[in-house]
């Protein structure tokens, strides 16, 4: 008896059955509409920080010797500093999981996107553990909730509750921001796992990754004003 | 599906249940722009109702209110309608309450979205020749957004009432003021998310969705507009969101950034709030003057004059609206900077001109077809003349000093707005409205609304100009003696112009009533929503559209499903020198 040969098709990974949405023309056009998208949303961000930007600026320049002292005074360069590289590598990680996509190896795209949610994470901890408990405990807090508990040789300054509102309002956005993008990378990763990411269709991954770099960015931005004043 | 190509996107499904669901989770951009038609003119009909309450109020100027002593005008007292609200809130409240609606309705819930979010939605994607706009699920989103802030909006201003007017100037909004600021600040966040999503999602299908061979300077000058507007949404509106929210967090928490009595900066507020609001007026105009291009070039049947002139002066009106914000703090900053956002604000009379003077010279030695939406456009070009001629005085620091929160600036603000936005979305609607829905209207009855709407605003609003220049200020409830024949003047007139409105809201209901077809193209159009059914089918175009003419190419071009005698294209001599 002869057996039949196998006829049907090898199953196709999602990433390479894509098919592009009905009202594009090609696959391309579609990405890089996606593309263009994202960057017009990274713009959207990029304007709604710079109003913290623009008060930090109208605040200091008001404000100058107490600021500083403030800065000084309030914030821990090393934990903002090691928030930094956590970041820093995150973004690397993203860099490499868009790589892996590209190269189809899915084992290794799945490791990525874990390094950089464990960063995310871990930026996120710190944040809390060591900045915002404490200073909550201290009454180092915004506006009129501000009332400083006397520790050290530091008197408070006069103006000590706005450089702290600065700083709850901005890191607290932009930590929104660092838990916004954890939700998106675990349903990014849970597409992952699914194959949906390959050589052929990786623009949500890609986009993602723009915007994780933007979070990024606006820490780099915001580690030196607040912790380095 | 098979479907797609021959039924209506109006057609109803099978069942009355599937047909709302067909509705409500669509991701078809003209589906989702009539929802928004629908939400923007409902909201205009409550500004509406709150601008009447203004001035009715405004009509006599003064009363005793027997029960707290308080002098205010008559109609609003709280004894007449307004009991329930309990004895802490005074006439004078009550006032600033319908003043603060109307203005907060109309600015964030109507204007802003009225053209782009509905006739730019349906429109744009077809202009372009395309299936549908870049992002179809956003846009959907966007529309749910914008319900969900509207109805956040909204009950905060019915339920809490809020005070301080559309621009919630610190600290009243932050300290002094009650009722529902917070509520109605975060109703403005959400809505503003809906807005930057429709510019991204309109900037993303200019860009990528127009049809094989239409260049940039193929498009429709509509689409122009609109991309303009984007421009400006996407840039401005984030700004918008982070005061708003940086304010609600002064309310709630006291973080003292706007409050001058934690040390922080009121006047950063004003900076924050017209860095946002300045564009946002070109947010609300410059769809406008995309209807007025349209409209008159094809009521006129003829080559738009200056087309590039017209395009690119809406790119620079959207530039120069990000530079001018200052201007409306002319009584708060210093003088350096006033004087040179003084110079910046006549740069705008530059390109709005351009525009004007290019809309006159293409209705010259035209053929015009004398109806509704043409003489709506006329009716803007004499309205939005006044409105823009009347900028410069307040651009002039010496004469805005003078005319700083006065009724002079109540009535720029609305020639521009109502005069220029609002009748030109009016002449827009009845333009698109056989497209849109496949029924004519009764042109005699939307001709005797448009009469009414022309004669009622200017009564209402030329005597504001006169209002000001003699010192009346802005937002009073009550008012000196002298000025009661201006008052009341002004409040026959809103009256006329309600009931003119009221002409159009009942022909457009007759219109959808009735079973007057609509041709393809009754204007004889040339742009491609006029190749496209009445109403367009769902994917628009049977197949993808081929651009054989330039958008406006009325001197060599028959338009399609026309009759050639009845649109002759001219010979050379009967151009002469029209063109």
């Amino acid at each position: 008896m002869t057996t039949i040969p196998d006829n049907t098709p090898a199953k196709l990974d999602p990433h390479e059955a894509y098919v592009h949405g009905h009202h594009w023309r090609t696959a391309d056009d579609e990405a890089s509409a996606a593309k263009l998208g994202m960057w017009l949303f990274l713009a959207t961000e990029v304007l709604m920080f710079s109003g913290f930007f623009c008060a930090y600026a109208a605040f200091r320049m008001m404000y100058e010797g107490n600021w500083v002292a403030a800065s000084d005074h309030y914030l821990d360069w090393r934990i903002g500093g090691f928030n930094t590289i956590v970041l820093l590598l995150s973004s690397f990680t993203v860099v490499m999981a868009i790589r892996c996509a590209q190269q189809n190896r899915q084992g290794l795209l799945m490791f990525n996107l874990w390094i950089t949610q464990l960063c995310a994470a871990t930026f996120l901890i710190l944040k809390v553990w060591l900045e915002y408990l404490p200073k909550l405990r201290l009454g180092e807090k915004p506006g009129a909730l501000f009332h400083y508990v006397p520790h050290g040789d530091y008197i408070a300054g006069a103006h000590d509750h706005i450089f702290l509102s600065v700083y709850w309002i901005a890191t607290a956005t932009h930590g929104f921001h660092v838990l916004v993008g954890m939700f998106v990378f675990a349903w990014i990763m849970l597409r992952a796992r699914k194959r949906h990411f390959g050589p052929n269709h990786y623009t949500a991954l890609e986009n993602v990754g723009l915007y994780w770099h933007l979070v990024d960015v606006i820490w780099i931005f915001l580690f030196p004003l607040l912790y380095l004043a | 599906m098979s479907g797609h190509h021959d039924v209506s996107y109006l057609a109803p499904k099978d069942g009355f249940w599937q047909t709302v669901w067909s509705w409500a989770f669509t991701v078809d951009h003209k589906k989702i722009g009539v929802m928004y038609l629908v939400a923007v003119l409902s909201a205009f009909l409550l500004g509406g109702l709150a601008a009447m309450a203004v001035r009715l109020e405004l009509w006599s100027p003064t009363m005793t209110d027997p029960k707290t002593g308080l002098v205010t005008g008559q109609l609003l007292t709280k004894d007449l309608f307004f009991g329930f609200l309990g004895d802490n809130v005074t006439p004078n409240n009550i006032y600033n309450r319908a003043f603060s609606l109307h203005g907060t309705v109309m600015v964030f819930l109507f204007i802003i979205p009225s053209i782009p979010a509905a006739l730019g939605n349906i429109f744009l994607p077809i202009m372009l020749g395309a299936k549908d706009v870049a992002f179809p699920k956003l846009n959907l989103f966007s529309w749910y957004i914008y319900l969900f802030g509207g109805t956040f909006a909204v009950s905060a201003l019915l339920m809490g009432g809020v005070e301080t007017g559309w621009t919630f100037y610190t600290p009243y909004s932050t300290t002094t003021s009650w009722g529902g600021v917070t509520a109605m600040v975060l109703g403005a966040f959400i809505l503003g998310f809906s807005s930057i999503l429709t510019g991204m999602n309109f900037i993303a299908t200019v860009h990528k969705l127009r049809v094989p061979g239409m260049g940039w300077f193929d498009m429709p000058l509509f689409v122009w507009a609109i991309y303009a507007t984007a421009i400006i949404q996407v840039l401005a509106t984030p700004v918008l969101a982070i005061t708003l929210m940086m304010l609600a967090f002064e309310r709630m928490f006291h973080i003292g950034i706007f409050d001058p009595a934690l040390g922080g900066d009121p006047v950063l507020f004003q900076h924050f709030f017209w860095f946002y609001s300045h564009p946002a007026v070109y947010i609300m105009i410059l769809p406008g003057f995309g209807i007025a291009s349209e409209v008159i070039s094809v009521h006129c049947h003829k080559k738009i004059f200056g087309y590039r002139a017209i395009a690119f002066s809406s790119i620079a009106i959207a530039a120069i609206s990000f530079l001018v914000w200052g201007h409306h703090l002319f009584t708060s900053e210093t003088p350096a900077a006033n004087a040179v956002f003084s110079a910046l604000t006549f740069l705008v009379a530059v390109p709005t001109a351009i525009k004007v003077f290019n809309w006159i010279a293409t209705m010259y030695k035209s053929s015009i077809s004398l109806n509704t939406p043409m003489l709506y456009a006329m009716s803007f070009l004499f309205c939005f003349t006044i409105g823009g001629l009347t900028g410069p005085p307040l651009a002039t620091l010496a004469t805005d000093i003078m005319l700083h929160d006065t009724y002079f600036v109540v009535a720029h603000f609305h020639y521009v707005m109502m005069g220029g936005t609002v009748l030109m979305f009016i002449g827009g609607l009845h333009h698109w409205w056989p497209k849109m829905f496949g029924k004519m209207y009764n042109e005699a009855g939307a001709m005797l609304g448009c009469v009414l709407v022309f004669i009622g605003f200017n009564l209402t609003f030329m005597t504001q100009f006169f209002l000001g220049t003699q010192g009346m200020p802005r937002r009073y409830a009550t008012y000196i003696d002298e000025f009661t024949f201006l008052h009341q003047l002004s409040t026959v007139g809103s009256l006329i112009l309600g009931i003119g409105l009221f002409v159009h809201l009942f022909v457009f209901i007759a219109s959808l009533m009735g079973d007057s077809k609509a041709p393809r193209n009754p204007w004889g159009g040339l742009t491609f929503e006029w190749e496209a059914d009445s109403p367009p089918v769902e994917h628009n175009f049977p197949h993808e559209p081929v651009i054989v003419h330039g958008p406006y190419d009325y001197h060599t071009t028959t338009p399609p499903h026309c009759d050639p005698n009845e649109y002759p294209v001219p010979s050379k001599d009967e151009l002469g020198d029209a063109h």
